[in-house]
């Protein structure tokens, strides 16, 4: 779009104005946007920028919108971002805030507020929205009549909880006295299919709210946004599998797969705990099964949302075939189909309901329950397809220009044949030099320190041994001298002790300072991360005091046990009581010293 | 004499063989012991190992090696309780793999034990009343004795001088008991009256005779006594010295050596000639080359007059000229016989000495039914191994006959009954996938080439003919090829040196015929060879001599006989 909007009067002496004017007249759009870039770029030589778009405008609640987002890997960032682009594109005055940096006291002022959240854990909210949401939920919450909402919530509706965090805050908000702008807005792994219509709607409202003002006086960097706008799961850069290692011995139940990914060309520069975004196609053999299932012909063409491809293309490409969600079950139950369908819907079975998202591939549910399909249908009642993550498992400072992934494979049995999960078997299927489809998704929230002469604690077990491969390269190859402790656990040491060779080499060249493992099922009684972390406790506290930040990756139950472990040994070590412990936890992860990356 | 070897420097440096084994042990991080006290662990009779089968898999998985250990017995003469039998049986099972390994010195050997339960599996040792000190080492080894069970009553008087001498020439130090009992750890500076500080540059062997059989091979030890029986009572030794099998390739200073005959001693002078050959090659022997430290190369550098004069002065008393004596066999010599006390002692060939079920194969099960029956019915029974990785039932009442035969013939324990000679005789070492230093498969390979030499025979029409075959994955010779009428040497995989012409009762070497070929070849020309033998071979001449008289090969003299 182009701006043709008077510039504005703040804050440069007019003589400045004047060259700034002659400068910028009939400028398109792009060299706007670069010359903004420049000037961010300058300004931050000043003074490092907060997150460009993280603004404070002075100007008062009630000309001002408020996008809050909680985010967890980074969707609800970005919708709100674009959002909040779109708004100060439209004249608006606008600040872009996560949960965590909301200064929660002026909710009380606050006029027009929305709010962009998802859902994570097992209906738990994302890791930097949980001191905001306690403030909401609590009995010090203030009255807001005076305020306007919406929410939009993104979730995933293979899981149990969906969206119930946003739903959760939509209701809140309103019990508050809160007035709704928009009913409240769920959005699926498909994210932009809500995201956008709920934006456009948002920004409808936002404008009749608010009396239109200059542009504001902060824009984005160029790097930003070029980066907004670069590879996406939208537009995945086509990158070629240098390795694919099996790493664990034969005879181990879990094929972990070591892969080395080659970014070069994509621009691509991530920094130790992001993840990498895996673009995946369907097993072959379970898109036929789907179509042998339903007796339907992959060639034929099938048309949706005015989009038209082969039946076949739609299942492997075009479509969620293994992630079993609501509409898929919502579509069966409609069918004439048995009761037990039906039955799985309603509130009460929840629990049932989750373990068959579980454990339920949509190939499952259709053969079991035969009705008659159109491919038309059947496209209709599957998902677009979702994206995986993979945290990268390698630093730049030593890898160049490969990522480095650390893939569990999914594969299991049924009595009706083998089941994959869609990314992981992609993944662990590729042969070397085949390509795959990737992007980058940031993780702000899970960096190392700063400084580097901090301390580390890294939980990792299974695969979420990943980024901390990442973390131990990157501080030796800038020479940190903090130390590095790794506590990783998996179910036996002979054929599942990832990386084992590598983590002895750190120990001896003095990378690594620290590895405590939990083989679980080498002995009768079962050990995990979280039992060695009770057993280590002084220690752990010990470095925690001395500055240490905590890192804990790897599956979501694990990281609740050692988050409970983690509670006890303050509780012990630090001599407080449970209370004085959850705020020492809460400390933490205001001073970004204890960071999760689960899933 | 140049630099001594770095093996030297540890063991001096170890306060009597602890090093830092317990540390070691504790180390969660690795499968494997500090690479010094790997070398330590010997003397404490275990070995570090990895499964050669899946290194590399594991290396591109980033796994370390897949690092095991054996633990091996110190069990002089091979004699043993059938309750210790049990207790073995329960160790390897709870803590090992691949059962239990008779071994070609009279012990057992168990494989594939994890460093987390070497402690527990060597306590399960110690509780049964054994244990594995010096088994492996620079030091005196299990001591050999002939298993004849036909004369019980010298067979005891034997048993108990090799028994008394492997005690006196054991390791004095605790450190065994600190390290896999729970032994306060000590400063370790108890005295090594024999062994001395650096213990022996080398391994050292000693065996005992009783002709007619020489099943111990008693020119491949170090020191070789060969009972000499007058009128039905044992009235002492021939001594023979500096045999050994052990040679490298392509190093021509290495060579299998015949011990050879220095003298007689009476059965009251064992120890104290012990003794002075063991602190004479203590004293003397090649501690900077390891491939040229055994006894052997001492008494060929020194001369023999020399080793004999200094024996003689360590021990204050001169040496009785040799008698005379006659090894007619080597074979163990299976099924049922009846002791000379009555009692009845049953042969078993346990083939390549693993006793495993596997495969339909149930050797385990049947030695602990068998075992568990004698401890309850006849306790002063016992389980014999042989040199021969074979096992004896001695001692059975008659009672019980009956009832251990059953037993042995439901458990695949009664091959001598169908078995062919060369089914019976072959010996074949572990080699792969365990041994560190084999280059060629041995134990592995037997299933599958046995049958195709004995079609051989068949086919020439010399089936069940008696012709010792022995195979070794590597020229260090643990299945003592050397002395066999028919030998393979590994050399690479599939590939071994093949020798022929040693004597069926282990006095003459045998001499290399073809380097380096693979099975089809080793079959090729041994089809060629006993088509010869089988016509043109004298009445009751066994395959070896015919080798040697025809003048396939040349075997080599007695050094004694070429000095
Ligand atoms: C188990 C056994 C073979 C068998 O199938 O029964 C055996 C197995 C090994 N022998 Fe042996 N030797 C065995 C009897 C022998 C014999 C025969 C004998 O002693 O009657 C010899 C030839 C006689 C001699 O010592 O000269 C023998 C000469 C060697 C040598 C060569 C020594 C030399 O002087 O060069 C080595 C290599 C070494 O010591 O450096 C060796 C080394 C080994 C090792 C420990 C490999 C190593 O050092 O890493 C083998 C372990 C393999 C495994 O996985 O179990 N083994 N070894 C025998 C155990 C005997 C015992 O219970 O103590
Ligand atoms: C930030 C982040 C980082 C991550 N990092 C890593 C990483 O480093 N390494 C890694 O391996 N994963 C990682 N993951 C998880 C990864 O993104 C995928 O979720 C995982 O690989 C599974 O995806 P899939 O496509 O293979 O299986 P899906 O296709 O998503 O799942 C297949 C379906 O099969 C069913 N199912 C799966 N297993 C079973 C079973 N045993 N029994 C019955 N039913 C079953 C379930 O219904 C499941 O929905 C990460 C996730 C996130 C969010
Ligand atoms: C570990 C994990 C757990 C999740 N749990 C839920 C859940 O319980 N309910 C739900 O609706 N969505 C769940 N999701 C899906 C996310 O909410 C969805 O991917 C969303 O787009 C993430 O947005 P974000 O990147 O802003 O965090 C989960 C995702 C992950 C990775
Ligand atoms: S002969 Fe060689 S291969 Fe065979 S056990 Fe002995 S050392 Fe190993």
């Amino acid at each position: 779009m182009s701006v043709t909007a008077p510039l504005p009067r703040l804050p440069l002496p007019k003589d400045r104005m004047q060259h700034l004017e002659r400068l910028t007249q009939d400028l398109d759009s792009a060299s706007l946007w670069w010359l903004s870039g420049y000037a961010a770029g300058l300004a931050c030589k000043l003074a490092p920028a907060p997150d460009a778009l993280e603004m404070r405008t002075a100007a008062e609640p009630t000309t001002r919108l408020t996008i809050v987002y909680g985010s967890q890997t980074g969707n609800a960032k970005r919708v709100a971002t674009q959002l909040a682009r779109q708004a100060e594109a439209a004249g608006l005055s606008v600040r872009l805030l996560g949960t965590d940096a909301y200064p929660i006291r002026e909710l009380a002022t606050e006029r027009l507020l929305y709010l962009v959240i998802s859902t994570q854990g097992d209906g738990d909210p994302p890791d930097d929205a949980r001191g905001f949401i306690d403030f909401l939920a609590g009995r010090r919450a203030p009255k807001l009549d005076a305020l306007s909402f919406a929410v939009l919530g993104l979730g995933d509706s293979s899981y149990p909880q969906f969206c119930v965090i946003g739903r959760k805050l939509d209701a809140r908000l309103a019990e508050l006295g809160a007035k709704r702008l928009l009913g409240f807005a769920e959005a699926d792994i498909d994210v932009e299919t809500v995201a956008g219509p709920w934006a456009q709607d948002a920004l409808v409202r936002a404008r009749e709210r608010l009396e239109v003002l200059a542009p504001a006086n902060n824009v984005t960097p160029l790097r930003r946004h070029v980066e907004a706008t670069a590879w996406s799961a939208a537009r995945p850069f086509k990158a070629e599998v240098l390795a694919n290692q099996r790493i664990t011995a034969e005879g181990s139940r879990k094929d972990v797969r070591h892969l080395e990914i080659d970014l070069s060309g994509s621009g691509l520069e991530y920094e130790p705990g992001d993840a990498l975004g895996v673009v995946p196609r369907n097993p072959e053999p379970l898109v036929d099964a789907v179509l042998h299932a339903l007796h339907l012909d992959g060639e034929a063409a099938v048309t949706h949302a005015d989009a038209t491809h082969p039946l076949r293309e739609w299942l492997t490409s075009k479509r969620e075939l293994t992630r079993l969600g609501r509409p898929l079950v919502a579509a069966l139950a409609k069918r004439r189909g048995d009761a037990a369908v039906k039955t799985l819907l309603h509130p009460e079975n929840g629990e049932a309901l989750r373990r068959v998202l579980e454990t339920q591939q949509p190939i499952d549910l259709l053969q079991r329950h035969a009705s008659e399909w159109t491919g038309e249908a059947l496209v209709a009642a599957l998902r677009p397809p979702a994206p995986r993550l993979y945290s990268i498992a390698s630093s730049r400072a030593s890898v160049d220009d490969e990522a480095h992934l650390t893939v569990a494979h999914v594969e299991y049995a049924t009595e009706t044949g083998t089941r994959w999960g869609a990314a992981s078997h992609w993944l662990a299927t590729r042969a070397e030099g085949d390509t795959v489809e990737v992007y980058l998704e940031r993780n702000e929230r899970f960096r190392l320190p700063a400084d580097p002469d901090r301390d580390i604690i890294m939980i990792g077990p299974g695969t979420g041994i990943a980024p901390f491969r990442a973390f131990v390269q990157q501080r030796a190859a800038i020479g940190a001298r903090g130390r590095n402790w790794l506590l990783f656990g998996n179910p036996h040491f002979r054929s599942d002790f990832l990386y084992q060779v590598e983590w002895q080499a750190a120990l001896k060249n003095g990378s690594l300072h620290r590895l405590d493992l939990a083989f679980s099922r080498d002995q009768s009684e079962k050990t995990y991360v979280q039992h060695k972390l009770r057993e280590h406790g002084r220690d752990v506290y010990a470095w925690l005091e001395n500055g240490a930040h905590l890192y804990v990756c790897g599956a979501t139950t694990m990281a609740r046990d050692v988050e409970k472990a983690l509670r006890d040994v303050i509780v012990q070590a630090g001599a407080r009581d449970a209370e004085a412990a959850d705020e020492y936890i809460v400390a933490l992860r205001d001073e970004r010293r204890y960071a999760r990356d689960v899933y | 004499m140049s630099e001594p070897s770095d093996l030297e420097r540890i063991k001096r440096a170890s306060r009597h063989l602890r090093g830092t084994l317990r540390e070691s042990l504790a180390e969660p991080v690795t499968g494997a012991l500090h690479a010094d006290d790997v070398q330590l662990l010997k003397f404490h009779g275990a070995y570090q190992q990895d499964d050669r089968d899946v290194r590399e898999a594991r290396r591109l998985a980033r796994l370390e090696p897949d690092y095991s250990f054996f633990l091996r017995l110190r069990l002089p003469g091979g004699v043993m309780s059938p309750a210790q039998w049990l207790a073995m049986d329960a160790m390897a099972q709870r803590y090992g793999a691949r059962g239990l390994r008779l071994t070609t010195r009279q012990t057992i050997q168990v494989h594939g034990i994890r460093k987390v339960d070497l402690r527990a599996a060597a306590q399960a040792i110690h509780a049964c009343g054994l244990d594995t000190i010096a088994a492996c080492g620079d030091d005196n080894r299990n001591v050999v004795a002939a298993v004849n069970p036909l004369l019980s009553r010298v067979h005891a008087q034997i048993f108990e001088q090799a028994q008394a001498l492997s005690l006196h020439l054991r390791p004095q130090s605790r450190a065994w008991h600190e390290t896999w009992l729970d032994e306060p750890p000590t400063d370790g500076n108890e005295p090594e009256p024999l062994l001395g500080d650096a213990y022996l540059p080398r391994k050292f062997k000693i065996g005992f005779a009783v002709p007619p059989d020489n099943d111990v091979d008693v020119y491949s030890q170090d020191v070789g006594l060969v009972t000499i029986i007058e009128n039905g009572a044992l009235s002492g030794y021939d001594v023979l010295v500096g045999g050994g099998m052990g040679a490298t390739h392509g190093n021509a200073g290495t060579y299998p050596r015949l011990a050879s005959p220095i003298g007689f001693i009476t059965p009251d002078q064992v120890v104290a000639l012990a003794e002075a050959a063991l602190t004479l090659q203590r004293d003397h022997g090649d501690r900077s080359d390891r491939a040229h430290a055994r006894f052997k190369y001492t008494v060929d550098d020194r001369g023999l007059g020399w080793t004999k004069a200094e024996i003689e002065r360590r021990t204050g008393f001169a040496l009785q000229p040799s008698r005379d004596f006659a090894f007619t066999q080597r074979g163990d010599r299976f099924g049922w016989r009846e002791g000379g006390d009555g009692r009845w002692h049953l042969g078993l060939r346990i083939p390549f000495g693993r006793v495993h079920d596997s495969e339909g194969i149930a050797r385990q099960t049947g030695m602990r039914e068998i075992a568990a029956l004698l401890a309850e019915l006849a306790p002063d029974a016992q389980i014999r191994l042989t040199p021969n990785q074979n096992a004896f039932v001695a001692g059975v009442p008659a009672n019980l006959r009956e009832r251990v035969d059953a037993m042995a013939g439901a458990h695949d324990l009664a091959l001598h009954r169908a078995g062919s000679r060369l089914a019976l005789n072959t010996i074949a070492c572990v080699a792969l996938p365990t041994c560190g230093l084999a280059m060629a498969e041995s134990e592995r390979w037997m299933p599958a080439f046995l049958p195709k030499l004995q079609a051989l025979l068949d086919k020439h029409g010399v089936c069940n003919e008696p012709i010792d075959l022995r195979i070794s994955g590597c020229p260090n010779g643990c299945s003592r090829p050397y002395l066999a009428e028919v030998a393979l040497v590994g050399k690479a995989p599939g590939r071994y040196n093949l020798m022929l012409g040693g004597d069926h009762r282990g006095q003459r070497m045998n001499a290399l015929y073809r380097e380096n070929i693979t099975e089809p070849d080793i079959l090729d020309v041994l089809d060629e060879l006993l088509a010869r033998f089988a016509t043109e071979r004298e009445a009751g001449e066994r395959f070896g001599d015919f080798m040697a008289r025809t003048g396939v090969v040349t075997p080599p003299l007695p050094r004694e006989a070429a000095a």
